[in-house]
C-alpha cells in the first residue's frame, strides 16, 4: 500500500539531497572542528557554510546571529529561559495560550520561580488579541514570546506588529517560527524580532538539528555550559553532519518558498475545498485568510478524531488530529479551546499538512477514502440519526 | 500511537452489532458530545429472559467503539442477572486488554450496560446523578461510580483512577476529593479482609504465631550478627524472651528488643504485644 503523507507539520521526510550531503560527514570527514590539525579543522568550514545558509532562508543580516541547537525545544528554551535570566530584572513574561508546548513548557518553569506570566488569548478564527496584548505591555518590562505560525491550524500572528509593540515597550520578542520557516518568506534583519526558533525536521533535514536566531545585541544565558563552541551560546562539540544537513535544507526551502505559496497551496486548497464538499458537517478551523500555504485543520461534527486518523492509517493516509482521546490527555486539543471551537466539533478535529513532495494523487486518496470514513463513524455515532 | 491489541482493531474496523433496535427492552445512555465519547446501548429479551439482540451506537475513538462492540457480543445470550456481573474489567479483558489511558472506555461500556438494565426495570431513564453526588464536574462522575471503580479494578493511584473513569483530567480541582474515595475505598476493603484476623486469638495460637515470627523474621536477623534469641512465655500480650549468643550482654539489647523484636510483633501478631527481657 502506498503511504499517503500529509503530516509535515509533525516531521518531514529527509530531503535526497540533504541525505547525500551529510554522508560525507558520516564516513571521511569526522574530525572535531575544534582541532588545531587540519584533519579537524578543516570541517569548521562547513559548519559556517550552513550556517550562511540559514541565515539566508530566514533574512538575517549576518551569520553569526544563527545559534546551532539540538531540537526546536532547546531553540525556545534558551530563548525563553535564557533570554529572561540575562535581563537585569526578572522580566514580565507574555505568551498566547496556543503556543507549542516547547514554548508554553519553559514559560510556566519561569513562572513557578516567581515570574509574572501572561497567556494572550486567541479569537474563535485563532488570532491574537493585540489589543490585550497593548494593555500588558504596559505592566513593565517584559519577555514577549509568540508563535510566528501556529502548528495546528497553521494560522500567522502579526509578528511586525507584535514585534513593534514590544520594542516600544521596552521589551525583548522571541518567535517561535518552527512551522513558518521554510514555508513562508521572511527578512528577518528588517522585523522588530529578537529571537526566532527554526527546526531542522520540519524543512526536511534529520531530526536532532535545530537553530535559533539571536539578532546582534541581544543577551541570552546559555542553557549548556561547557566550551566556547557556538562562541559561547551552547558548548559542546558540533554535531556536524546534521548542521551540514540544516544547511542544506535551508537551501532547498529558500528554492521551494515559491512552489509552496503556488504548487503547495494549490493542493491543499483543492483538498479542503474537496473535503468541505463531500463531507457534510465539516469546517475549517482558524482563520483562512491568514495561514501557512500547507496546513488545514477541519473538524467533522458529531464524529471523534481519532477513530477518523485509524481508518485514515488503515488506507495508508497519514493525517494528525487534536482529538483528547489520540493524545491520552482527555482534554481536545489546546489550540481549538483557546478559540471555543463548538463542542461538536472540538473532537473531531483532522490537520492535513502537506509539503513540497506532496502530489495531486495524494489530494484524491483523501478525496476518495475520507468521505466514506466520515459516512461510516456518523453511522456509528449516537448523535447523528 | 496507541498499542492496540488485534481484538480492538479488528471491533474497531469491523464493529459488531451497530445500530438500533425497533421497541428495545431497555436503552442505556451514557456520556456527552462535550466529554469526547457517547454510547448508546439497546437491547431485546426473548421470552425466557435472556438477552436475544443487543444494538449499540457510539461517539469515541477506537477503543470506545471497539469496547462497545465486544460488550454487545458478550451480553446476547445472558439473562440481565447475568449481565449485571460483567465488569470493565471483563469488557478489557474480552478485548485482550486496553491502553491504561483508555481504561475508561470499558467503564462507559459497563455503565451503558447498566444504565439499560436500569430502564428496563424502572421504564425511566438512567440518571446518574440520581445514584450519588457528581465530584468530577468537568466529566460529570459521581462519587459512587469512582468508588465502585476503585472497587473492581483495584485503583491505587489518582492517575490510575483518572485513566479508568476521566475524573480529574478536567480543571483537577476534584483531585483531592478522588484521594480521598480512594482512601475510602481501600480502608473499607482493609476493614473488610482484616475481619477474621481481628477475631481473638486462642492463646495456643497467639503462640505458635509469636514462634513462628522470631523463626521467621527475627532470628535470622540477629544470628547475622552472631545473636540469637529464645522465648520464655507468653503471658496475655506480654511476652518474654532471653538474648544468648552475642546478644546476651549487648549494650544495645535494649534497643533491639523494641526495635526489632516488639515492632515485628506488633506488626506480625497484635499492636498490643510488649516484649520483655527475662535475664
Amino acid at each position: 500500500m502506498r503511504t499517503v503523507y500529509l503530516d509535515n507539520n509533525a516531521t518531514t521526510q529527509i530531503a535526497p539531497e540533504v541525505r547525500e550531503a551529510m554522508l560525507p560527514f558520516l564516513t571521511d570527514l569526522w574530525g572535531n572542528p575544534s582541532s588545531m590539525h587540519t584533519f579537524g579543522g578543516q570541517v569548521k568550514k562547513y559548519i559556517e557554510t550552513a550556517r550562511e545558509q540559514v541565515a539566508a532562508l530566514i533574512g538575517a543580516a549576518d551569520p553569526q546571529e544563527i545559534t546551532f541547537t539540538s531540537c526546536g525545544s532547546e531553540s525556545n528554551n534558551l530563548a525563553i529561559r535564557g533570554g529572561a535570566e540575562a535581563m537585569d530584572k526578572p522580566p514580565h513574561i507574555i505568551t498566547s495560550k496556543v503556543e507549542h508546548a516547547a514554548v508554553s513548557g519553559p514559560c510556566h518553569y519561569l513562572e513557578d520561580r516567581g515570574f509574572r506570566l501572561t497567556k494572550l488569548d486567541v479569537d474563535e478564527l485563532g488570532r491574537l488579541d493585540l489589543d490585550t496584548l497593548q494593555r500588558d505591555l504596559r505592566a513593565g518590562r517584559n519577555l514577549t514570546s509568540l508563535m510566528w505560525a501556529n502548528n495546528e491550524t497553521g494560522v500567522v500572528f502579526p509578528v511586525g506588529l507584535i514585534g513593534e509593540m514590544v520594542h516600544e515597550a521596552g521589551g525583548v520578542f522571541h518567535t517561535d517560527a518552527v512551522q513558518a520557516v521554510g514555508k513562508i518568506p521572511m527578512k528577518i534583519s528588517e522585523l522588530p524580532v529578537d529571537m526566532l526558533s527554526l527546526s531542522g525536521h520540519k524543512i526536511h533535514a534529520p531530526k536532532g538539528v535545530a537553530a535559533i536566531y539571536i539578532r546582534r545585541g541581544t543577551k541570552v544565558k546559555p542553557l549548556v555550559l561547557g566550551g566556547h563552541q557556538e562562541r559561547g551560546r551552547r558548548a559542546g562539540t558540533e554535531n556536524v553532519p546534521y548542521i551540514v544537513g540544516l544547511g542544506v535544507a535551508c537551501n532547498l526551502a529558500a528554492k521551494h518558498l515559491e512552489e509552496e505559496s503556488t504548487r503547495v497551496k494549490a493542493m491543499r486548497d483543492r483538498l479542503e475545498a474537496g473535503i468541505l464538499e463531500s463531507c457534510p458537517g465539516s469546517r475549517v478551523n482558524g482563520d483562512t485568510k491568514g495561514r501557512l500555504p500547507n496546513t488545514t485543520n477541519i473538524s467533522f461534527d458529531y464524529i471523534e478524531g481519532e477513530a477518523i486518523i485509524l481508518m485514515l492509517d488503515d488506507r495508508g493516509i497519514c493525517a494528525s488530529t487534536g482529538s483528547a482521546c489520540a493524545s491520552g490527555s482527555l482534554e481536545p486539543s489546546h489550540v481549538l479551546r483557546a478559540m471555543n471551537v463548538a463542542g461538536v466539533s472540538v473532537h473531531g478535529s483532522i490537520r492535513f499538512s502537506l509539503s513540497t513532495y506532496n502530489t495531486d494523487e495524494d489530494v484524491d486518496a483523501v478525496l476518495t477514502e475520507l468521505p466514506k470514513i466520515v459516512k461510516r463513524l456518523r453511522e456509528l455515532s449516537p448523535f447523528v440519526s | 500511537m496507541w498499542d492496540y491489541t488485534e481484538k480492538v482493531n479488528d471491533h474497531f474496523m469491523h464493529p459488531r452489532n451497530v445500530g438500533n433496535i425497533k421497541n428495545p427492552d431497555g436503552v442505556g445512555e451514557v456520556g456527552s458530545l462535550a466529554c469526547g465519547d457517547a454510547l448508546k446501548l439497546m437491547f431485546k429479551l426473548d421470552k425466557d429472559g435472556r438477552i436475544k439482540e443487543a444494538k449499540f451506537q457510539t461517539f469515541g475513538c477506537a477503543s470506545a467503539i471497539a469496547s462497545s462492540s465486544a460488550l454487545t457480543e458478550m451480553i446476547i445470550g445472558k439473562t440481565l442477572e447475568e449481565a449485571e456481573r460483567i465488569t470493565n474489567k471483563d469488557i478489557a479483558a474480552y478485548l485482550g486488554g486496553l491502553p491504561k489511558q483508555k481504561v475508561h472506555c470499558s467503564v462507559m461500556g459497563r455503565e451503558a450496560l447498566e444504565a439499560a438494565i436500569y430502564n428496563h426495570r424502572t421504564g425511566k431513564r438512567w440518571d446518574k446523578e440520581l445514584e450519588g453526588e457528581v465530584v468530577c464536574h468537568c466529566f460529570g462522575v459521581t462519587d459512587k461510580e469512582l468508588e465502585r471503580v476503585v472497587r473492581e479494578n483495584d485503583i491505587q493511584t489518582l492517575e490510575g483512577l483518572t485513566d479508568a473513569t476521566k475524573a480529574g483530567g478536567g480543571c483537577g480541582n476534584c483531585l483531592p476529593d478522588l484521594q480521598k474515595i480512594i482512601d475510602r475505598v481501600h480502608a473499607e476493603q482493609a476493614a473488610a479482609s482484616g475481619e477474621p484476623e481481628e477475631r481473638p486469638m486462642t492463646n495456643l495460637q497467639k503462640i505458635h504465631l509469636i514462634e513462628d515470627v522470631i523463626d521467621r523474621e527475627i532470628r535470622p536477623a540477629l544470628r547475622q550478627d552472631g545473636g540469637d534469641l529464645e522465648l520464655i512465655d507468653v503471658d496475655g500480650n506480654t511476652v518474654k524472651v532471653r538474648f544468648r549468643g552475642a546478644c546476651s550482654g549487648c549494650i544495645i539489647s535494649e534497643i533491639t528488643l523494641k526495635d526489632v523484636v516488639e515492632a515485628r510483633l506488633k506488626e506480625n501478631v497484635s499492636e498490643d504485644i510488649t516484649v520483655e527481657e527475662v535475664k
